[in-house]
């Protein structure tokens, strides 16, 4: 192994309206090792790549590669700069062949006409390297994910690369693939490329990588070799001491009767069936990886996306989960993890998004009475502390803290018994941050039964009367609050993911990359 | 303006000041477009200002106007309804097989018009209903449409015309009101109760909330395809009620009439703002887009200009609409950001 630095960053700076998405990164990975980027969700591990592979710039820093400076200001810069990232999600053409998408940056061709029987010898050999036996003239999208995954793969060493950035490369391979994988990775390091590895797998982090560099908050923690590191060196170094008491915890409410009832949900997206129950006044934590099925888990809950057996009930009547419209009338509301695209309608006003879930309210015999829905919406806005002139302002100008004020308004309106949030505090700044917490733990003394679905640990520990773990759609851990402890929680997070040896696991996951491929197909259509 | 906003009560519904400004950026565009194209023939054709010249226009105009109005519901949900002209030849054929059944005339007239609302209404439902229940993008399933209505229109009376309608049915094509032709006046009562529909009604607001993020109005927790389907039967519906007007001005129903209707009240919608992407629009902005396109074709022919050539300048008059409102938004936008500042 040699030691030049083949890529560094300096002081890498990115905010994103109301965010700061990294603060000052410091990176440095060498050609021939593989290094790791590890950190929680949210930590700018995804960030930092974009900037790499020249999909954002950054705001501040400084890139350099092998030495020259390094300003990549499209995808294809970074290409050409010899930069390749292996995506988490899919950028593959569905409707083309395997070998057009290896070869979708220069197809071999004769004055503008493309040599298929060139092409196709070339994509076999790429297939080859990868261990991937199908046609190069199959259709992408007959390809299952992991076979779509490798395809990515291939293509990202098709050409010279001096980097090579895997995203969570192995999240839906099985085992045999997923050994084929690091062998490759192996062979990169031998011929002298960079190779940055980003993956929960601890497991594959000390199998493979040489360094390890940690993020948090979008901070560099520090970089380490593998060698000089233990598990639990890592999880700390993730973790850190988090400030657990400035959250307004609900501490002066005792949770009492049982409002949601989950029983035996079979979730379709995770195949796995989940029970748990809620109190009244009772908040109540739902912690995992991305992808562990906890955002799955609260939609079906909530109706918006298929279940295939179960029941859900509030106060003891079953409420039917055909649509979210039977979920609200059955006294369900979810504040959706994507605010733009599910839960509000940003070209209108905050009084026409707050009064949406309840438009019953504000209107009679099916005629809107506008002048007392902005009344009453105004007070609800005033009550969440809406920052904003008039309240038929599209909400599409507001601040993302006050957009989330808005979503919260409108469940707020409606007066659900149970109140589901997922990622309340997603790209949201410290100060609204904390008004949301104390309007969450309001809620939970007006006996609200609360779900809070939460990449955050710290926000989870400060207000949870109760944490579920979920790893691989399962719930792993039902932890009350005397026993919060950050490495515990994660320890069981990553339950799931570990000992993945053997046949058991290469089922669970093909399992899993079927339900991903059925979910991939309904968003397209 | 913005400052004083900042100061005013959070319930206060929008000032004057601005209200004034958005009308002018809106709807009022296409008005004051309307105006100095009003004027400019006032001036140029002599015969442009007559009364008789005045009623021509809106009774010209009242097919469209009926038309556009119900395509403006749908183009608010985000779709399009091709196959108006065609559902509108079938409602005719229809109407007039029922009202020349030999029933006594009231009668006959009056199943005569809730038959040809009905065949429209149905074939908006099948519209509807299809491209909500398998995601067939409504283009496609109302250019299908536009054959079946088309060739079942052919079918009803092996493309033969229905002629001899009572004469009190015929007479209201030619009736005037004050001055104005009756059958404008229903097209203007459509436009009136369209409006208040939109814009005061729960139907209306889910109309337009739809069209700017369907999945959001889902996850509040309503049936958007629901209102989706609603919004085709409209668009059906005044089909039929179009084709009684048809019927009273020409005293006729023919399988081969209102072919092309549809790209005229399509371009009608577009020329009064509203966005083929759903969510943004109006019938005020609609019915003012069908008098623009009236006045035009009207205008242009008393100058004398030619029938390929007013094509010409009418399809130039729809992509400038278009490029005007490019800029409206921009304008809309920054506005809205003042006023949060």
């Amino acid at each position: 192994m040699n030691d030049q630095i083949r890529l560094r960053a300096r002081g890498v700076t990115k905010r994103y309206p109301g965010v700061v998405a990294l603060d000052g990164v410091d990176l440095d990975v060498r050609s021939g090792e593989v290094h790791a980027l590890v950190g929680e969700n949210g930590a700018g591990k995804s960030t930092l790549v974009r900037i790499l592979g020249g999909v954002h710039p950054p705001d501040r820093g400084q890139l350099t590669l092998d030495g020259a400076d390094y300003t990549p200001a499209t995808p294809q810069d970074a290409l050409r700069a010899g930069i390749r990232v292996v995506h988490q999600e899919l950028s593959a053409l569905p409707n083309l062949t395997v070998a057009e998408n290896l070869f979708l940056d220069g197809l071999p061709n004769r004055a503008g006409v493309v040599s298929y029987r060139e092409l196709n010898r070339a994509a076999r050999e790429m297939l080859d390297l990868v261990g991937l036996d199908v046609l190069p003239t199959t259709k992408m999208e007959r390809l299952s994910l992991a076979q779509t995954q490798l395809v990515e793969i291939a293509r990202a060493l098709s050409s010279e690369a001096k980097v090579v950035v895997f995203d969570e490369p192995t999240a839906t391979l099985t085992v045999p693939e997923k050994r084929r994988l690091l062998q490759l990775i192996a062979d990169l390091r031998a011929r002298g490329v960079a190779v940055i590895y980003i993956s929960h797998h601890l497991e594959e982090i000390f199998e493979i990588c040489d360094r390890a560099t940690v993020l948090r908050n979008g901070e560099t923690i520090g970089t380490r070799g593998i060698a000089d590191l233990t598990t639990a060196d890592l999880v700390r170094m993730m973790v850190g001491q988090a400030l657990v008491d400035d959250h307004p915890f609900p501490d002066d409410v005792d949770p009492g009767a049982v409002v949601l009832e989950v029983d035996q949900l079979e979730v379709a997206d995770t195949g796995s069936a989940v029970s748990f129950v809620v109190r009244e006044g009772e908040v109540v934590g739902m912690a995992g990886l991305v992808g562990a099925g906890r955002t799955e888990t609260v939609r079906a809950i909530f109706g918006a996306d298929q279940s295939r057996g179960g029941t859900v009930s509030v106060r003891g009547r079953r409420v039917h989960l055909r649509s979210p419209k039977d979920a609200v009338r059955g006294g369900i509301s979810l504040a959706t993890e994507d605010r733009k695209q599910q839960g509000l309608v940003l070209q209108m006003g905050c009084d026409v998004n707050i009064s949406l879930a309840n438009i019953d309210a504000v209107s009679r015999r099916g005629f809107l009475r506008r002048r007392a829905e902005r009344q009453r919406t105004a007070d609800v806005a005033k009550q969440m502390r809406v920052k904003v002139g008039s309240i038929g302002t599209p909400v599409g100008t507001l601040s993302g803290g006050n957009q989330q004020k808005v979503v919260l308004g409108r469940w707020l309106f409606r007066d659900s018994d149970v109140l589901i949030v997922d990622e309340p505090t997603r790209g949201i700044d410290v100060g609204a941050r904390h008004e949301i917490y104390g309007l969450l733990a309001n809620l939970a003394r007006r006996k609200k039964a609360i779900v809070m679905v939460s990449s955050d640990l710290g926000e989870l520990i400060g207000m949870c009367h109760r944490i579920l773990v979920f790893s691989r759609g399962q719930i792993v851990a039902d932890i009350p609050r005397e026993q919060f402890d950050q490495e515990l929680i994660l320890t069981h997070a990553y339950s799931g993911y570990l000992g993945t040896e053997g046949g058991e696991a290469a089922l669970v996951a093909a399992g899993s990359s079927e339900t991903s491929n059925r979910k991939r197909n309904r968003q397209s259509s | 303006m913005t400052t004083a906003s900042v100061q005013r009560d959070f319930a206060q519904p929008t000032p004057l000041g601005t209200k004034v400004l958005r009308w002018v950026l809106g709807e009022t565009g296409i008005g004051i477009a309307l105006l100095v194209l009003i004027a400019i023939f006032w001036i140029s054709a002599p015969s442009f200002a007559t009364p008789q010249n005045i009623a021509n226009i809106q009774t010209q105009i009242t097919l469209n106007t009926i038309l556009a109005a119900g395509m403006t519901f749908v183009i608010l949900v985000a779709g399009i309804d091709l196959s108006v002209g065609s559902v509108l030849a079938l409602s005719a054929m229809v109407a007039g097989l029922v009202i020349t059944s030999g029933l006594p005339d009231p009668i006959a007239i009056t199943a005569a018009i809730a038959t040809a609302v009905l065949v429209g209404l149905g074939c908006g439902f099948v519209n509807g209903f299809v491209s909500v229940r398998w995601m067939v993008p409504s283009f496609i399933v109302t250019l299908g449409m536009l054959n079946i209505a088309r060739g079942a229109a052919l079918q009803t009376t092996n493309a033969a015309a229905v002629f001899g309608f009572p004469a009190s049915f015929n007479a209201f094509g030619t009736a005037t009101f004050l001055g104005v032709p009756a059958v404008f006046l229903v097209a203007l009562a459509v436009i009136v109760v369209g409006h208040l529909v939109l814009t005061r009604t729960v139907f209306g607001r889910m109309l337009f909330a739809i069209g700017n993020n369907e999945e959001s109005v889902r996850l509040a927790g309503h049936r958007t395809s629901y209102y989706k389907v609603a919004a085709f039967c409209i668009s059906g519906a005044l089909a039929g009620l179009a084709a009684i007007i048809y019927m009273t001005r020409l005293h006729t129903s023919s399988p081969i009439i209102g072919q092309g209707f549809e790209l005229n009240a399509i371009a009608a919608v577009i020329i009064g703002g509203t966005s083929l992407f759903g969510g943004k629009g109006s019938l005020i902005g609609t019915f003012l887009g069908a008098c623009l396109l009236g006045v035009l074709t009207n205008g242009l022919l008393l100058l004398g200009v030619g029938d390929f050539a007013r094509q010409m300048v009418t399809g130039a008059v729809i992509v400038f609409a278009v490029i005007i409102d490019y800029y409206r938004d921009k304008a809309s936008t920054r506005l809205a950001m003042g006023l949060v500042k």
